[in-house]
């Protein structure tokens, strides 16, 4: 058996040894990320510039390894134990979905976005079909019943990442019996997206216009099953792990950054938040029916791994309560739009009318046309701030559909965390940013 | 409690035998399809669900598989669990060529087997291009039900043998030929400068 | 189509002497290439302190599109989302490259995080950041050919038996 060249060495994407980047360049890494003068910088920097080369060493990690979350590669330079400089390398997970949202129709692209991050693809969809309806002019016109849906689904689909993050953080850590734990619940919440959706990931079942189908017989019991499991519950994993000297030892102080590190690389959602940044889109720049909701948002103070462990635990509770209000205020009515351009006729008009037939055949073969414009959509995801930015030039299909995606930001971030933290926080560190690689690369 | 009377007949699985006789290479068969470990090879959306699979729900314990290697050294199966870029393709064949063999490759979703709905440029339609894939999970993603009937039947195919005859028919290798690039002949350099 | 960037007439409102367009009532500065730097730096003076996203078009397929108040259209477009926590305010600026020059100051002084975003449209686009500290490619391979995003790369898909099928 021959074997082929194993090309895994990529080169100029990958860190530079010291002896290759000019004192300038090494500051610059530090000193304009912190806004800081030279000088002070110089100090700060001090970690990195005293070490002479021949006692550091450039180990890499991933993209196979099973704690970096998927395909993510990281290259560390380390002295003894401890991080000097640590690089990300991504694109092992690149799929080209952007060019493949080009190809793809409107009604089309849910199937594509919904595969980015697979964790919440249901916020995925949410915001491109958010986009496509603000082109189309109909944002406003969205039946309640379905703006509602939405937020259900939106915040069973946060409940069941973050739990899913207890569990991966768990398991990274060390308290394996979380992982368990971790994935039980999340179970319960992805048998009633099958109920509902037909399917346990990667829905596609929020399109433009509203959504695929109304809710199934008997969901509100389902969702109240999970209500009421799930507080108890939570309550035994803060005893096993908040509680804990051990979790707290290992996460407490570890990858910190500061507000002013945050804001500075653009990093949102719980990580932003950790640094005592009080901003969540659901609240700050409501979309959908958030302003009527009451809900807190989660803020920590010292940025450290345990503020984001701690921020996506409570917000599970957070979304809980969400969820019971939705519960209270689902409205029934329409669960898509009544609009000839973008919904299908419904089912039984098809077996009676040629006019339907052809209306249906349209709109699932050429599409629906959307008018020239570009418009760039967001909302908070489980993971940050996820938006969409679609340009239209007239046709059924979008000119360009880029998705800015949380990860893709935030793990821009682990660098400044890692920096002189010991290289066994580093895993600590990777699964507090809680990255998805699918959204990463896209 | 006593003789099996055939172990052709009767398998080796039941619990009841105090000693049995049988071939060599049966034993070597059953011992192997039922201690296989998997390599955690995740990679995108499925390999959620190749973890959902592992856990407490669907338990994969059940069927010996619940220890999923971090080292390929370690691992006899490689489920391939998601979309393969172009990117990783090289670190892909690399992580199989350092299994011991003998080695099988589930691939788990349709991403993985053709390249599902991303017929573009950055993602290798179908594994099989680059490593030999014994069983095919079909699915986006393929429910835990799916990869568990995919497991199984990997397992059967290693039990009957199945799969060592072809191997052997194909001069004991998986019978993919690849050409041979100029690179191949320098030494990998992995990381350290 | 015309050349020039007009001067900016009285009735069309400007803000850092950028024209300012309506698109769905989100606000859009059209920067040039030359004023981006300073645009970008006054906005962050009044208050847009992060920079959410930065990304690329390709309109290599409509040469004669307008842009609005006369800004002549290139063929490339780099546009930069932008934040402001405490006004809680969006604004983008959209800014015209041409396709013999592509190139673009960074802003990774101003807002280091956009160091991933820059990369990411000099690999897609092959629009290229004067100033990034470390221009290469991030999700291709490094010896990769072209420019995926551009509309003149071929998607490289495989033909497939269903008819129609567009991926
Ligand atoms: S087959 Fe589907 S679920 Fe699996 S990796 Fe591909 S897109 Fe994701």
């Amino acid at each position: 058996m021959t074997i082929v060249s194993a090309g895994t060495d990529e080169g100029g994407q990958e860190l530079l040894s010291r002896s290759e980047l000019t004192a300038k360049e090494l500051l610059r890494e530090v000193g304009s990320v912190l806004r800081l003068s030279e000088t002070e910088a110089a100090a700060l920097a001090s970690v990195a510039d005293e070490a002479p080369e021949d006692q550091t060493m450039i180990i890499n990690m991933g993209p196979q390894h099973p704690s970096t979350h998927g395909v993510l590669r990281l290259m560390l330079e380390l002295q003894g134990e401890t991080v000097l400089r640590c690089k990300p390398i991504i694109g092992y997970l690149h799929t080209g979905m952007e060019k493949t949202g080009e190809a793809l129709s409107y009604m089309q692209g849910g199937t594509n976005v919904t595969r980015m991050d697979y964790l919440s693809p249901l916020n995925n969809e949410l915001v491109f079909s958010m986009a496509v309806e603000k082109l189309l002019g109909i944002d406003g016109d969205i039946p309640e019943r379905a703006t509602w849906m939405r937020m259900l689904l939106s915040e069973l689909n946060r409940m069941s990442s973050h739990l899913l993050f207890l569990a991966t953080n768990g398991m990274d850590i060390g308290a394996v019996s979380m992982m368990l734990y971790g994935w039980r619940e999340r179970e319960d919440v992805l048998r009633f997206f099958q109920k509902v959706t037909g399917l346990r990931m990667n829905h596609n079942f929020i399109r433009p216009g509203g959504l695929a189908a109304d809710l199934p017989a008997g969901w509100r019991d389902d969702v109240l099953e999970i209500l009421e499991n799930l507080p108890s519950r939570l309550e035994e994993y803060d005893i096993l792990m908040s509680g804990q000297p051990i979790w707290r030892e290992r996460l407490q102080g570890v990858g910190v950054i500061t507000a002013q590190e945050a804001i500075a690389l653009g990093v949102t959602g719980p990580i932003l938040r950790s640094t005592g940044v009080p901003w969540d889109l659901r609240r700050d720049m409501p979309y959908l029916h958030y302003d009527q909701l009451e809900f807190d948002v989660v803020v920590g103070e010292y940025g450290d791994a345990y503020d984001r462990y701690s921020i996506r635990f409570n917000e599970i509770r957070e979304s809980m309560r969400i969820v019971y209000q939705i519960l209270d205020r689902m409205p029934s009515g329409d669960y898509r739009i009544q609009d000839k351009k973008v919904t299908p006729p419904p089912r039984a008009r098809i077996d009676e009318s040629m006019e339907a037939l052809i209306h249906h055949f349209k709109i699932f073969t050429e599409g629906f046309k959307v008018p020239e414009g570009e418009v760039y959509v967001s909302i908070e995801s489980p993971r940050g701030e996820i938006g969409c930015y679609i340009v239209s030039d007239g046709s059924s299909h979008p000119y360009r559909m880029h998705v800015r995606a949380p990860s893709f930001v935030n793990i821009q971030a682990m660098p400044h965390m890692m920096r002189g933290g010991l290289v066994a926080d580093a895993v600590a560190v990777i699964s507090s940013v809680d990255p998805v690689l699918g959204e990463v690369d896209r | 409690m006593g003789l099996v009377q055939n172990v052709l007949d009767d398998g080796l699985g039941g619990i009841e035998h105090n000693f049995v006789t049988a071939r060599i290479e049966d034993l070597v068969k059953w011992a192997r399809s039922r201690s296989s470990w998997g390599a955690s090879f995740g990679l995108a959306c499925c390999a959620i669900e190749m973890m959902g699979t592992g856990a407490s729900h669907y338990d994969l314990s059940r069927f010996g598989m619940e220890v999923f290697r971090a080292s390929p050294r370690q691992a006899d199966i490689m489920i391939v669990a998601g979309r393969v870029s172009q990117k990783m393709a090289p670190v892909l064949r690399q992580v199989y060529d350092q299994m011991m063999e003998p080695k099988w490759v589930i691939s788990m979703g349709v991403c993985a087997s053709s390249g599902g709905m991303f017929n573009n440029y950055a993602i290798v339609q179908g594994v099989d291009q680059i490593v030999p894939v014994d069983v095919y999970a079909p699915g986006c993603p393929p429910t835990p039900e799916t990869l568990i009937h995919a497991i199984e039947t990997l397992h059967e195919l290693i039990e009957d043998g199945e799969i060592m005859r072809r191997r052997a028919s194909n001069n004991g290798g998986a019978g993919i030929q690849l050409t041979e690039s100029a690179i191949a002949a320098a030494p990998v350099t992995l990381g350290t400068k | 189509m015309s050349d020039v960037v007009e001067t900016v007439d009285n009735a069309v409102e400007t803000q850092h002497g950028c024209p300012v367009l309506d698109s769905l009532g989100q606000r859009v500065l059209l920067a040039t290439r030359e004023n981006y730097i300073s645009v970008v730096k006054a906005l962050v003076d009044e208050g847009y302190t992060m920079c959410i996203d930065l990304t690329g078009v390709d309109y290599l397929n409509l040469p004669n599109r307008t842009v609005g108040h006369g800004v002549a259209p290139e063929r490339f477009e780099v546009v930069a989302n932008f934040l402001s926590l405490t006004l809680r305010q969006r604004i983008r600026v959209r800014v015209q490259i041409p396709e013999n020059d592509a190139t673009l100051p960074s802003l990774f002084d101003l807002h280091p995080g956009t160091e991933a975003h820059e990369r990411e449209t000099y690999d897609m686009f092959g629009i290229s950041f004067d100033g990034h500290p470390d221009m290469t490619r991030i999700l291709m391979p490094e010896d990769w050919d072209g420019h995926p995003l551009r509309k003149d790369y071929d998607q490289g898909s495989i033909p497939v038996q269903f008819k129609g099928s567009h991926s």
